[in-house]
């Protein structure tokens, strides 16, 4: 039995062309059909999308929960989870389940830990967890410390056809800081670290790339010097990708005036100048993917003096929203937008999704780009409500989601 | 920092509870001016009573005063217990050693505990910066600071600027230097608040390990030489370097730290000859500050400092429960 859905009235959006426009989808059997039907079955299910924005469902790159409530209200239907959340992905039995966690209504796209017990030392079994579901390889929330093994890594790795997923800080520089070195974090007495460790740990893996010529991407690059070293590396061709999230991009180190502890962050928030870097990096395109970095943390691990907090934020639900900004703020385009959200993660996994394309999967979101809420840590879908955007105003809301053309919000 | 709340005369505070509007002392970089004045105006009604063979005065009888000490003290915990004491308050003490933080208990936990116990004030030290507040946060009661990891410890700085007061007869337009571990130091941050706060030019000199970042951007000038800091001050604050900075990581040793950065009779003769030498205690003599300077009577107000800490704190405990006791124009 065939099961269709027409959803028209719609206005279409997504990285193959820079803005929405006017059409209809049919979904047939959990895949879109066709573009601007000129029939539909007549079984299909019609829905008027009354002219909000059909987009792909966001697919988050590097999120530490499965967070289901959460990415349903931010239009996410894939999520690569992260080797270090609530469990420790470095063995195919636990890949393998994890893949399983979402299913059917979310996808979860485990990434592989890169060294067992992310150790930094020996590789993890990184051929049998891509034959469980992995679809590529991170080195958590730290970096691989010993230049030795990272090479062993990418090379290994890249000979499987998987990207490596990296966290850029030079540990030897940040070891015990939670803050930007910058004006903020010595008023508040909090140990620091100098910005440049992320450079200093991009400089290392750009060199290692361009002698394996293995493809990587750092999940999150916050400072000028980060994306002046990208930058080159892009125009010399090497195969590397960057991510950020919304962090980055709307708070600089201010947010952490009275110990705000869900402004505790991994990189930690940065200077203004470098968020204004942030910012033109998303806009001259060095930027690749805009990611929530889900991160849900409760008070007992946030509700405690501010260098004894654990980082991360809950950004799921916000992720949209903030990428709205984006657009109003006139540094993308909304087709963009949905390149960073969905195109071009979804090309890193490898998997048929992230466009409004004939024969991918539908999944879909339904936007009404402008309809404004007020984010509140008290009324979040989320595991728990650590966000520095608390009270912030926005606008931009998930109205419906299909995950494989089954309706899940 | 043109906000007309600065713009006012520091010496002329406002009547009654209009001259220090806070519920806590967690910070000086919460207070104005003329706040600080006021402190230190009421400390200095301390100073001859406490000179005196009774000391004993009765202002906070029947109040409970909780001293919560999550890091070790011996002198500052002494002060506030003697503070608290000589105003009649009933003082309890709590050290982390022996408290249930040790079996686990959540820094928020063991504050509603404590404020479940109707405590009239809490003094609280705590080794993160930031966790003071984060109880004054979930408690009833004022809190005072009495030092929170890096970042404040207000008490100590009120108490050093009485004593400049006191010796120089002012601190407006005063040098200051502050030398030695300014990274790890929150009495460092305190004085550098209050002291350009009051308008004296303050320098600070440590070796640049012990440098923090962004220094200019609190109005103070960073020197890595101590003599080049010392030329022409008026006083000169020496911090302690803790025993565990100097075991290679931010620094060689102990004897390459008094070579380059230990305050001696010669590096004295660098500032002005009247410059007053400061400590906040406890000293290692020999590493950054010589006998000969921390003992000489014409020069060194070290225990004059810790005399005037006294004065502070029941100033501190006084002003803050001022409204609990419905004092006059507080209430």
């Amino acid at each position: 039995m065939s099961y269709a859905l027409l959803i028209r009235n719609a206005r279409l959006v997504d990285a193959s062309a820079p803005d929405p426009r006017p059409g209809s989808l049919l979904v047939i059997n959990g895949r879109i059909a066709e573009l601007d039907p000129v029939e539909a079955p007549s079984t299909a299910r019609w829905v008027d999308a009354h002219g909000q924005w059909l987009a792909p469902g966001i697919i988050d790159m590097g999120v530490f929960a499965t967070d289901k409530p959460a990415f349903h209200f931010g239009g996410i239907t894939r999520a690569a989870l992260m080797p270090d959340g609530a469990q420790q992905l470095d063995n195919p039995g636990l890949v393998e389940r994890a893949a399983k966690g979402g299913k059917p209504d979310l996808w979860v796209h485990p990434l592989a830990a890169a060294t067992k017990g992310l150790a930094g030392r020996e590789l993890a079994e990184i051929g049998l967890m891509q034959a469980a579901g992995a679809r590529a390889v991170a080195t958590g929330r730290a970096r691989i410390a010993d230049s030795g093994v990272m090479r062993r890594l990418l090379s290994y790795a890249a000979a499987l056809g998987l990207t490596t997923i990296v966290h850029a800080e030079d540990e030897g520089l940040t070891a015990g800081a939670v803050a930007t070195d910058g004006e903020m974090a010595t008023r508040l007495g909090l140990p620091c670290a100098p910005a440049m460790a992320e450079a200093m740990a991009i400089a290392r893996d750009l060199a290692l790339v361009e002698e394996t010529g293995a493809p990587l991407l750092f999940r999150q690059v916050t400072t000028a010097r980060g994306f002046d070293l990208i930058r080159a590396a892009k125009a010399s061709g090497l195969p590397v990708q960057c991510g950020i999230t919304p962090a980055h991009l709307f708070l600089s180190d201010t947010a952490m005036g009275d110990f705000r502890t869900f402004a505790r962050l991994s990189p930690p928030l940065r200077s203004e100048a470098d968020r204004q870097a942030c910012l033109a990096a998303v806009a001259d395109g060095t930027v690749d993917m805009l990611s929530s970095g889900h991160d849900p943390r409760g008070p007992e691990d946030k509700r405690l003096p501010f260098a004894e907090a654990q980082p991360g934020m809950a950004g799921a639900e916000s992720l949209l929203a903030l990428g709205l900004n984006l657009v109003r703020d006139g540094l993308v385009t909304p087709g963009r937008l949905f390149a960073l959200l969905a195109a071009n993660p979804a090309r890193l996994l490898g998997v048929n999704a992230g466009q409004l394309a004939v024969g991918q999967e539908a999944d879909l979101v339904l936007i009404d780009p402008d309809r404004p809420w007020q984010i509140d840590t008290k009324r979040m879908a989320a595991a728990a409500g650590n966000t520095p955007f608390d009270g912030l105003p926005v606008q931009g809301r998930v109205t419906a989601l299909w995950k494989g053309g089954v309706q899940v919000r | 920092m043109t906000s007309p709340a600065s713009l006012r005369p520091a010496s002329d505070y406002p009547p009654g509870g209009l001259a220090f509007p806070h519920r806590d002392l967690l910070a000086i970089a919460q207070l104005t001016p003329w706040e600080i004045h006021f402190l230190m105006d009421e400390a200095e009604k301390w100073v001859e009573p406490n000179r005196q063979p009774s000391k004993h005065s009765d202002r906070l009888a029947g109040l409970t005063i909780i001293n919560a000490f999550f890091e070790n003290s011996t002198r500052t915990l002494l002060s506030f217990e003697i503070a608290g004491k000589r105003l009649g308050a009933d003082v309890v003490n709590m050290h982390a050693a022996q408290s249930s933080v040790k079996k686990g208990e959540t820094l928020i936990d063991t504050a509603m505990t404590l404020n479940a116990m109707r405590a009239d004030a809490m003094v609280i030290r705590h080794g993160s910066s930031g966790a003071v507040q984060l109880i004054a946060d979930k408690v009833d009661c004022p809190v005072l600071n009495a030092g929170d990891g890096r970042h404040e410890h207000p008490t100590q700085a009120l108490l050093d600027a009485l004593t400049i007061r006191r010796t120089k007869g002012r601190i407006e337009g005063l040098v200051v230097a502050i030398c030695g571990d300014v990274l790890h130091s929150r009495v460092a941050r305190s004085n550098i608040l209050l002291l350009t706060a009051l308008g004296a030019e303050v320098r600070v000199a440590a070796p640049p390990t012990l440098l923090p970042p962004a220094l200019d951007r609190m109005n103070v000038t960073a020197f890595t030489s101590l003599d080049a800091a010392l030329e022409g001050a008026d006083v000169i604050m020496m911090l302690r370097l803790q025993n565990e900075r100097m075991d290679g990581a931010y620094l060689p040793s102990a004897r390459e730290y008094h070579a380059l950065y230990g305050l001696t009779r010669t590096r004295l003769a660098l500032a002005k000859p009247d410059a007053t030498v400061m400590h906040p205690g406890p000293m290692n003599r020999g590493v950054e500050i010589d006998s000969n300077v921390a003992d000489d009577p014409d020069r060194s107000v070290i225990t004059a400092q810790v005399e005037m800490g006294v004065a502070v704190r029941m100033a501190c405990l006084d002003v803050l429960t001022r409204r609990a006791r419905r004092v006059e124009g507080w209430a």
